[in-house]
């Protein structure tokens, strides 16, 4: 699974996407989350951290499917 | 009518021909700039980043939302990406509507959710350093 990185995020992984190995067993966005704060700590340093599923805000229940566009979305700024 | 807009840069003037419309009598502007100061430092430059898809999706949804609240004739967003100076606009909410009531209101509310919800990141830029604004408590 291919996850758009952006802002801070982007930073902290130092590039504009991070895959998930196939092998992980991760069904849920809150099951992502988990396995990135593991992976790139400094995630749960962040005011909030969302997960985008095809545009769209998800919740920790939601389920992820192959073929979906997920993006990591941290505190938001614009204005 | 609606135009939702991730720009370069805006152009005060080409927003406010859209706008104009006869059967309005009231156009109300909220323009952001960059401000030349933030935490008590002197701010250089601004850098803006946007989710582009998702950022024109969440401005649609608030568009709407405001154009089933209040009477607009036309309403305008922009929010730019890229960097920019001090004193530069980077985000307009324009609205046209018949009296002017509902065009300051429309826009207050447009410009407060906008900073919630629509996936668009600021750096700021200071003589020592650079942060993303928001990112940490």
């Amino acid at each position: 699974m291919k996850v758009k990185l952006f802002g801070i995020t982007r930073e902290i992984v130092g590039d504009n996407h991070l895959m998930v190995p196939e092998n992980q067993y991760i069904h849920t966005v809150g099951e992502l989350k988990d396995w990135l704060f593991e992976q790139h700590p400094r995630l749960a340093d962040l005011n909030s951290l969302a997960v985008a599923v095809d545009h769209t805000y998800a919740e920790n229940h939601t389920e992820l499917a192959v073929g979906q566009e997920v993006a990591l979305i941290p505190p938001v700024s614009g204005g | 009518m609606k135009h939702i807009q991730i720009v370069d840069g805006i152009d005060l003037n080409e927003a406010y021909s859209y706008l104009n419309t006869p059967e309005a009598g009231a156009i109300n502007f909220f323009v952001g700039t960059v401000r030349n100061n933030a935490h008590g430092k002197a701010v250089k430059k601004l850098v803006f980043e946007a989710y582009e898809p998702m950022a024109i999706k969440e401005l649609e949804k608030l568009a709407n939302l405001a154009m089933e609240i209040w009477p607009v004739s036309k309403l305008l967003l922009l929010h730019i990406v890229g960097e920019k100076e001090i004193g530069e606009p980077v985000v307009v909410v324009g609205i046209a509507s018949p009296h002017r009531d509902t065009a300051f209101e429309a826009c207050r509310f447009l410009i407060d959710e906008l900073k919630k919800t629509v996936p668009i990141w600021k750096k700021e830029f200071y003589e020592d350093g650079s942060i993303w604004v928001n990112a940490h408590p």
